[in-house]
């Protein structure tokens, strides 16, 4: 009777042995599922999160500076800059101008002085060609009146704010910068006086984007629904039409779309030979360019989904409506429309944050006009050598993206995406 | 034409279909249906009943003859403006919107003040018996309340004709056969006028008032469903509805609605006559499984046919045995799964008889 009792009960729990061979089971699941990803997890780390890392990083700390003329920088810590700081320091940043002209470092310091105050890129590196000459000890016994001499600017109180503000290591400069702001002396933050562009360029980078995302559902909910309703043998092959420009490389559609555009392109050639108008019109190089290529470029990115979504909706709804009375507009309004809700919203999506970080089309056919947010990004990190700005202005970009995401979750839902 | 003054409340004259300008799925098709009949379209696949079915809603259009609805073309119609309810065989439930929102949908269209849609609402919840899912989305649903909601979606806005596209089609048996029930029973205590198309003919048997079988866009014959199972038309009809056993024969004469027929064992049997029409020609004869019976036999009989036993199958309530003919045709009997069923050997030579008003003679195809 006991016998039979512990079979019982042994037949519903695991044994010891059981149990672990089935956790051990369930492991090797979990490890053969993570070798499977491993190799994309390191492609993803390396490619993505570290260079991302670095960007934000790079966004908020600026050593370049401290490193150049720390001493100075130690001594101007306590300076309250009210007035021009003492001989002591100017000495001390009379040394350091020489001992970077010797190096050939001066010219490093001007530029990063310069971008907190225009104009002190020529002082710095004539200061420091005149400390270079100088002989040491003779600086270091009257650097502050060498200094003076070499420049008559080292007597303005500015001059010497600019030195201390960019200073620091870590700072929000360029955070600031980006959103057109900046820090006055006493630390508090007011709107930058000197050039207001950037919250333009984003309001004008948004603008294009909603623009280019309007322009492709125009175009591509018609040709979707066209699409979705024919015999699938002549969808397919319409939809090689669409997809088309995918297998075209980026370059080369953008350059037709300058062959096409340009004052002598075709387009203008036909106007001016059917007598539409007399003189070329302006459409190469004008915010026009920029949203009409960008919209072909990114037309499939809206009709695909909206495709997709389009098959897996019965005829028989719009019937059914129409069968209980409503119009056809209305049948489409309160019953298709909403059901392609899913593929039109990731549609517009994608488009929309393609759109947004743009650069190529729009450094090519768009002009001064029709630049964008990203293209500044690239003249900041290839020409004007300030990564630390572009680096906050690629950050501040990824917020506005996450935040236009989390809009939208909040509106539609972020369930309500079928990307295909 | 006088025919259009008849007080038929849906009539055909003539309707006539084509998808590619060239071959018509609907030929000639004439029907009259009286309110509150419950007509059943039936057909194989490809047949054209659906496609009559489309031409009554408005989602296409007529390429000749007329459509009337209480004596008024509808042919030139918009489909909105029909009237007429529908149910789909996939239920063409809105998924957006709740069970409830659903059945407001064509009150609302027609502009009913709130207090009513909601109260007509409610009533036909539960009317279906789904009063407790108003707030629920389709998709949590089994498919059978989703084929209540949507009868009750198509009879909310009293609809002057239900039109049913094969609605439980998708169903299991056991629940088709339920709504089955729950159809004839809205069907008689609301009594709509039903136009039903299906391809299932136990459906279409239980269910209808009136059956009219197509085939090749034509009508076979459209008739209550005991004449069209017991008297079928011709052949395809009688193939077509249950199980029937087919015997080449020529027709030796004929006698007003009897002719005697001369088989290919040369046996002479009489039958009713379908459409065999002259004496001389070949004919088929169909007899049902479960009208022949094996002798000894208590029942009446007119007609003997001899056969060759070949195998029995036991189905469990009957028990179905499969002769042969001298000329191999193959005829199946279904007998009684009870004391009385024979035992045979394979080899074994058996007599079937039935009644001559159990045969018909049919033109041979």
């Amino acid at each position: 009777m006991s016998a039979m009792r512990t079979t019982i009960l042994n037949s519903e729990a695991l044994t010891r042995d059981e149990a672990k061979s089935a956790r051990r089971e369930v492991q090797r699941h979990k490890r053969t599922a993570f070798f499977l990803v491993a190799p994309l997890l390191v492609f993803i780390t390396l490619s993505f999160v570290v260079p991302i890392g670095t960007m934000l990083y790079r966004g908020v700390h600026n050593p370049a500076v401290a490193e150049l003329i720390p001493e100075t920088l130690e001594l101007l810590e306590d300076w309250d800059g009210k007035q021009v700081p003492s001989s002591r320091v100017m000495t001390s940043l009379a040394l350091d101008l020489q001992r970077l002209a010797k190096i050939r470092r001066s010219g490093k310091l001007a530029e990063e002085i310069n971008r907190a105050r225009p104009g002190m890129s020529s002082i710095i590196k004539s200061s420091a060609r005149k400390m270079k000459k100088t002989p040491q000890d003779e600086l270091v016994n009257s650097g502050a009146a060498h200094l003076l001499n070499a420049h008559k600017a080292w007597a303005d109180v500015k001059i010497w704010r600019a030195i201390k503000s960019v200073g620091g290591v870590y700072s929000a400069r360029n955070y600031l910068k980006s959103l057109d702001l900046e820090r006055n002396f006493d630390g508090e933050i007011q709107v930058r006086k000197a050039t207001k562009i950037y919250l333009q360029l984003y309001g004008k980078t948004l603008k294009i984007a909603l623009y280019i995302t309007l322009l492709c559902l125009i175009l591509g909910y018609p040709l979707a629904y066209f699409l979705a309703n024919i015999p699938s043998k002549l969808s397919n092959l319409l939809m090689i039409f669409v997809l088309l420009p995918f297998w075209t490389s980026l370059l080369v559609r953008t350059t037709a779309w300058i062959a096409l555009l340009q004052t002598n392109g075709v387009i203008n050639s036909f106007f001016m030979g059917i007598g539409l108008t007399t003189e070329p019109l302006d459409m190469l190089y004008t915010r026009f360019a920029t949203i009409i290529a960008m919209t072909h470029i990114l037309l499939p990115f809206m009709i695909l989904p909206l495709y997709s979504v389009m098959k897996g909706i019965d005829a028989s709804y719009m019937r059914a409506a129409m069968s209980m009375g409503a119009r056809p507009m209305r049948a489409f309004f309160t019953v298709y429309l909403p059901n392609t809700l899913p593929g039109l919203s990731a549609g517009a999506l994608l488009v929309f944050i393609i759109s947004v970080g743009y650069y190529i089309t729009p450094a090519l056919v768009g002009g001064t006009d029709g630049q964008m947010i990203s293209n500044i990004i690239a003249f900041h990190m290839q020409q004007s050598n300030n990564w630390g700005l572009a680096a906050a202005l690629g950050t501040l970009l990824l917020a506005v993206i996450l935040t236009l995401y989390w809009v939208y979750d909040r509106l539609v839902g972020s369930n309500n995406i079928k990307l295909g | 034409m006088t025919s259009k003054n008849t007080q038929s409340f849906l009539q055909f004259h003539n309707t006539q279909k084509t998808y590619d300008q060239k071959t018509l799925v609907v030929k000639d098709f004439n029907l009259s249906v009286e309110k509150g009949e419950f007509v059943t379209l039936l057909g194989p696949s490809g047949s054209g009943k659906s496609t009559v079915l489309m031409m009554i809603a408005g989602f296409e259009s007529v390429t000749s003859g007329d459509i009337l609805l209480d004596g008024v073309s509808i042919a030139g119609t918009a489909p909105y403006k029909r009237n007429i309810g529908m149910v789909f065989q996939n239920y063409a439930l809105f998924p957006h919107m709740t069970i409830a929102e659903n059945l407001a949908y064509p009150l609302k269209v027609r502009k009913l003040p709130g207090i009513e849609i909601k109260q007509k609402v409610a009533e036909y919840l539960d009317l279906v018996e789904l009063g407790d899912f108003g707030d629920r989305a389709p998709g949590q649903l089994s498919g059978g309340q989703k084929q209540r909601v949507a009868l009750a979606r198509a009879l909310i806005f009293n609809p002057s004709l239900v039109l049913m596209d094969e609605p439980l089609g998708a169903l299991d048996k056991k629940l088709r056969e339920q709504m089955q029930l729950e159809i004839t029973r809205l069907h008689k205590s609301l009594g709509f006028t039903v136009i039903y198309v299906t391809h299932d003919q136990t459906e279409a048997l239980t269910m209808s008032d009136r059956i009219a079988v197509f085939n090749e866009g034509i009508v076979q014959q459209c008739a209550r469903p005991a004449e069209l199972y017991e008297k079928p038309a011709n052949a395809f009809v009688a193939d077509f509805i249950g199980e029937n056993n087919f015997i080449k024969g020529t027709v030796s004469s004929v006698e007003n609605d009897r002719v005697r027929v001369k088989i290919s064992s040369g046996e002479a049997i009489m039958a009713r006559r379908a459409d065999a029409s002259n004496s001389g020609d070949a004919c088929l004869v169909s007899v049902r499984p479960e009208k022949l019976f094996i002798l000894p036999s208590d029942h009446a009989y007119d007609n003997t046919l001899s056969a060759t036993f070949t195998t029995r199958l036991y189905v469990g309530d009957f028990i179905r045995y499969f002769f042969d003919m001298p000329d191999g045709t193959e005829i199946s009997v279904k007998v009684l799964n009870d004391l009385a069923a024979p035992d045979f050997k394979e080899g074994d030579t058996a007599q079937l008889v039935c009644l001559a008003s159990d045969c018909s003679a049919f033109a041979a195809i």
